[in-house]
């Protein structure tokens, strides 16, 4: 009896916190199907309409905001997987120095973000004014520094599946001929795919959800969603930002969910075949 | 012949591969950071006071550029109140996250709750939306409910965004966790409460250790959360540095500000190895205890 009572309230307590972390955005996907401009207003819900959406899709700011945001994500995320996968692989090969490329690639990881984010700041200035680079705060910029950020995450998916593989694989590899880049490459890389897919959307979303770095590095004309929604807060944001967040969230959502049905399938596939 | 591992067997090492990483971590990430620690010692002019009048790179301008000054006006009272406030919001951050947190992934980890993988899913699904739309959704139910900007705003912001990097490592630990020390313990005749503190704590205190580098030190940067949430009497000390690098003659206050906040960030960083370390240790004993 008393083990059904401890039960009742630990679900009453896990039920309690998941309220608390989802009560802000039920709110906003609520409003965003509402006439009115504020939320919490004299007149309450107002009317049903889709017309945040469609204010949204006319937001012109709003838009290049978030086309710039999916452009650096995308990009930065590409150059992360790419460059953290071969890194990955070098690394699992490496006996001297590992241990100090390690070092270097949990930099960022563990340094403060602001720090790193004045880093690159004077790093552009450099460049520019001591180097004489063509190199201007902006979109391109922000990839580079982007891709840097997140770099380190796709090592860190990547490498410990490199220790999951089976060595036999790619000893048939080159029993059947292949030289060992050509072995490398048909053989290992793409036995790695899963980890480079989950290393790209890590990277992915923390350089969607970047605002530190972002907002020293992105000159004057660029913005990202993050640092439009902030430079914008004390000025009558609009409304249509409540559209946005619920698109987001509903893409994130099935995203999440399409992903993890793959997996749990792919793992059933794979203990059925033992 | 019993081959163990790729490496064992040949004699072709790609370790080439890491070299373009290597370059790229000296470039964009060493080499600014010496950048920082360079223009902390500038003056207001910072590297164009190295060139005089007509552009030209003078040696008696450029011994002259550098100075202490940065690091003395660092010192002020009002910078060394915003850097305790901070560490304040910052450790009562990670304080109540850990208490939210660590009973939340106890509940997650138990019997029956540990089958549903999508329940623990649910904790964590907001981590992948944009944290200031996040913030922004919080702003208007606080309104809502009348809770103004200001400092408790602020910290409910903190906790909400931070929530789940503090339960994502606990989880995982406690979910890695072999059980059968638990039932070694309870069959060894100590109850709920001690089998708690003697075995599932110091078992998991790896996971609650990494849990407060990823919640203590990002608050310092959090200066969005308290520039959405707060008054003007709520600030971090991230926010105080990102503001000195609107004019370049500030630059170099700037930077001597990010070089205490990097001290500060290998000190944690410093103190939290020492700690898994020890408890690593402790780990280690409890194991060869087992055997």
């Amino acid at each position: 009896m008393s083990k059904k009572i401890v039960l009742v309230f630990k679900w009453l307590f896990l039920a309690i916190v998941l309220a608390c972390i989802y009560l802000p955005i039920m709110l906003i996907i609520v409003y965003s199907f509402s006439s009115e401009r504020n939320i919490g207003g004299q007149n309450g819900f107002g009317s049903f309409t889709f017309s945040l959406y469609s204010r949204l899709f006319s937001n012109s700011s709003l838009m290049e905001a978030t086309r710039n945001t999916l452009i650096i994500g995308v990009v930065s995320a590409l150059l992360a997987t790419f460059i953290g996968t071969f890194t990955a692989v070098g690394l699992y090969y490496m006996r001297k120095g590992k241990k100090t490329v390690n070092f270097l690639s949990q930099i960022t990881v563990v340094n403060a973000e602001i720090v790193t984010a004045v880093g690159f700041f004077l790093l552009s200035i450099f460049l520019r004014d001591i180097v004489k680079l063509p190199v201007e705060k902006g979109m391109a910029w922000l990839i580079i520094a982007h891709t840097v950020i997140t770099t380190p995450y796709v090592i860190l998916t990547v490498g410990p599946r490199l220790n999951q593989l089976n060595p036999n694989l790619y000893e048939a590899g080159l029993d059947l001929g292949a030289g060992p880049m050509h072995s490398l490459f048909t053989v290992i890389m793409p036995q790695l795919i899963g980890g480079m897919v989950s290393g790209f959307a890590l990277a992915f979303t923390l350089s969607l959800d970047d605002f530190v770095v972002t907002n020293l590095n992105k000159g004057t004309n660029v913005n990202t969603i993050s640092t439009f929604v902030y430079a914008n807060l004390r000025r009558n944001l609009d409304p249509a930002i409540r559209a946005l967040s619920t698109i987001l969230f509903v893409v994130v959502l099935v995203v999440l969910i399409v992903f993890n049905i793959i997996k749990r399938n792919k793992e059933k596939s794979a203990s059925g075949s033992k | 012949m019993k081959l163990k591992g790729i490496k064992k067997n040949n004699d072709f090492r790609p370790t080439f591969f890491a070299f373009p990483y290597l370059a790229i971590c000296i470039i964009f990430v060493v080499f600014p950071l010496m950048l920082v620690l360079f223009y902390a010692f500038l003056g207001p002019s910072g590297v164009n006071g190295f060139f005089d009048a007509n552009g030209k790179f003078s040696f008696e301008l450029f011994f002259n550029s550098f100075t202490f000054d940065n690091f003395v006006t660092v010192f002020t009272s009002e910078n060394l109140i915003l850097l305790l406030k901070t560490i304040g919001i910052a450790l009562l951050t990670t304080v109540i996250c850990l208490l939210i947190s660590y009973p939340t992934a106890l509940i997650l980890a138990s019997k029956p709750f540990n089958k549903y993988l999508i329940l623990a899913l649910l904790f964590i699904i907001p981590m992948w939306m944009n944290f200031v739309l996040r913030v922004i959704a919080l702003k208007s139910l606080l309104y809502m409910i009348g809770i103004e900007d200001g400092f408790t705003a602020t910290m409910i912001g903190m906790v909400y965004d931070f929530l789940p990097f503090m339960l994502l490592p606990i989880y995982t630990v406690l979910m890695d966790m072999d059980k059968s020390y638990k039932e070694a313990s309870t069959d060894l005749g100590a109850n709920n409460m001690t089998t708690f503190f003697k075995v599932t704590l110091p078992l998991s205190l790896k996971g609650i250790v990494s849990g407060i580098t990823m919640v203590f030190m990002p608050v310092f940067s959090a200066y969005a959360i308290t520039g959405m949430l707060g008054d003007t009497n709520t600030n971090v000390f991230g926010g105080k540095i990102d503001g000195l690098f609107v004019t370049p003659s500030t630059w170099g206050k700037g930077s001597a500000l990010s070089f205490v906040l990097l001290i500060l960030v290998f000190a944690t960083m410093l103190l939290g190895n020492l700690f898994s370390k020890r408890t690593a240790g402790a780990k280690a004993a409890a194991q060869g205890g087992a055997k």
